[in-house]
């Protein structure tokens, strides 16, 4: 039952996106996140529109996977959109009882619709052309600097990548432990709250356990095979940077620069 | 002096109580010696709790001895500060295929132990593809090992091994969790390494079946080694075995029944065909094989069947 289960949401598929480097993709995401709030007007948005359009297209994902990921933050939405149309102080246009709606939250409202619709739909195209283990990579490169100050960079990374390789293994072990204590009289679905959480503690108990014993074999295969650490370790397949990956900073550059100008000037 | 050898190794295990002294120690091997040469196919037997995987352990140096010694290639276990030199050399592959297995992708776990040893990159593509290519895992590399059957799966772990280019590869029960399929392929690419590579083999298994093509095989009881001999020799000695609370066989078995019983067969039968062969000696000219008396004679292998089924729990 879990065993199709995919982490994050890569969708394979072969496009310039697929291809980019991780790290390209990532400080991609971040520089996007940035201009979308630094734009405030209708042309930049306008700008940002045929930006995210033009992604869309280059990635050949079709559009209707990719505003998946709007369903899930909705809720988050509506109470955003809410809160700013009827709490922003200023010129009233309607009033309805003690709800007051004003120009400005209006057209807040409508700024941060589109910013976090803009910004979800950004990051997910990351996450729906970028593999786990990639994304991973492209963060232990990218926090490599921090080394200096002592963060045990390579640990990271290597507990993020162990940790979804073992995601799908331990979440098929729970369905069998639940099978089985089921079998065994187990009740995982009446009750109230408290007794549903009391219920888990037949199927948490033997999943602890097996997730320790797992834990404990994997340290030491991964001893056996000569592995001590991070240092003078090299890697399979390191990343590099292309072509495309500088003509793609170019681009995010220029893209940078003209929100910032749009919001010096108006 | 062999690839690896043991003199007067001792192991105990310690039990420590909530103020950290030992409460209780528990000797798990017991004066055990070993001179194992280069490219031998050792077996070691023993039943649960015998100390094999202890003593697999020692060999590249995940536990170091208590007392006594073990030298990997002549360096002392207990001397080299840097044991990944010496697991290099001895590599090992565990029981469960799942836990030993730490990238999503089969190619990328293969690359794991060159990546430690600090092998170039152009040069670990090199050994990976050689290694998925000798356990016959080629077509699955960019396959993620969670599709993968367990048999697949411990041919992805010795790939594994075999892209370090150990001189020894131990094998630590390694079909215990494995389906009939996945054993015979599991021992296939094993039986094939050693062919083409001549790598050391040690084996650590209770399949008494899977021993028959060994070299050399040691049993062990309680922390010591107690049998020692070729397969043949081993098996010839039914009651002691059982003693050790081991099976042989079925077909050495059944050949022990029958000579019981009064039927002349010779000690130490391990084969089929080897029992069809003496059971017929009037026509020697015409050889039988297995496969001739699968059909013909289904009883004969029914019995055997039927006599070790008690017996094994």
């Amino acid at each position: 039952m879990f065993k199709d289960i995919t982490l994050g949401q890569y969708y394979p598929a072969d496009s310039v996106l697929h291809r980019l480097d991780p790290r390209t993709k990532f400080v991609g995401t971040l520089a996007f996140i940035i201009a979308i709030f630094v734009f405030h007007t209708i042309p930049g948005y306008l700008v940002a529109t045929v930006f995210l359009g033009s992604v869309i297209l280059l990635s050949r994902i079709p559009p209707k996977i990719i505003f998946k990921g709007l369903k899930g933050v909705f809720m988050l939405l509506l109470v955003t959109l809410l809160f700013n149309l009827l709490l922003t102080p200023g010129e009233p246009l309607m009033q309805l009882g003690f709800l007051r709606i004003t120009r400005e939250g209006l057209t807040m409202a409508g700024k941060m619709a589109i910013r976090l619709i803009y910004l979800v739909t950004g990051s997910s195209i990351m996450t729906l052309t970028t593999t786990p283990n990639q994304l991973t990579n492209a963060m232990e490169s990218l926090m490599r600097p921090l080394k200096r100050i002592h963060v045990p960079v390579h640990e990271i990374s290597m507990m993020m990548s162990i940790a979804l390789r073992f995601i799908p293994i331990l979440m098929e072990e729970t369905d069998k432990i639940m099978k089985a204590q089921i079998a065994r009289g187990a009740d995982f679905e009446s009750g109230g709250l408290i007794q549903k959480v009391k219920n888990m503690i037949p199927l948490l108990v033997p999943l602890f356990i097996s997730a320790f014993r797992r834990a404990n074999d994997l340290a030491m295969a991964m001893e056996a095979r000569c592995y001590h650490g991070g240092e003078n370790r090299t890697q399979m397949k390191p990343l590099r940077y292309d072509m495309r990956d500088y003509i793609a900073y170019g681009i995010l550059g220029g893209f940078l620069l003209v929100a910032v100008i749009m919001r010096v000037l108006s | 002096m062999g690839i690896i050898k043991a003199l007067k190794l001792g192991f105990n295990y310690l039990k420590y109580d909530d103020d950290g002294k030992v409460e209780e120690t528990r000797r798990a091997i017991d004066d055990v010696n070993l001179d194992i040469e280069a490219g031998e196919f050792i077996a070691i037997l023993g039943h649960n709790g015998s100390g094999k995987s202890t003593l697999a352990k020692h060999m590249n140096a995940l536990l170091t001895p208590t007392e006594g010694a073990l030298w990997v290639e002549g360096i002392n276990t207990k001397e080299e500060p840097e044991l990944w030199k010496i697991r290099q050399k001895a590599g090992m592959v565990f029981q469960n295929p799942d836990n030993q297995i730490i990238a999503s992708v089969v190619e990328e776990d293969v690359g794991f132990g060159p990546e430690n040893m600090g092998v170039p990159t152009q040069k670990i593509w090199a050994r990976v593809g050689e290694a998925l290519g000798k356990t016959g895992m080629s077509t699955y590399h960019a396959h993620s090992p969670n599709r993968l059957s367990g048999g697949q799966k411990q041919r992805v772990a010795i790939a594994g091994i075999m892209a370090m280019r150990p001189k020894c590869i131990i094998l630590d029960e390694p079909t215990a969790m494995l389906d009939p399929i996945g054993r015979r392929e599991v021992l296939e690419a094993v039986e094939e390494l050693r062919r083409s590579e001549g790598v050391t083999v040690i084996l650590i298994t209770h399949y008494m079946e899977e021993v028959i093509r060994a070299d050399r095989v040691y049993v062990m009881d309680s922390g010591r080694i107690v049998m020692t001999g070729t397969p043949r020799e081993i098996f010839s000695q039914v009651d002691t075995l059982r003693h050790y609370r081991l099976d042989v066989p079925q077909v050495t078995l059944l050949a022990y029944e029958l000579k019981k019983a009064g039927v002349n067969v010779p000690d130490g039968i391990l084969t089929m065909d080897e029992l069809v062969n003496a059971l017929l000696p009037e026509t020697p000219e015409k050889a039988f094989t297995a496969e001739s008396i699968t059909t013909s004679a289904p009883d004969e292998t029914a019995a055997a069947v039927n006599m070790t089924a008690e017996r094994r729990d």
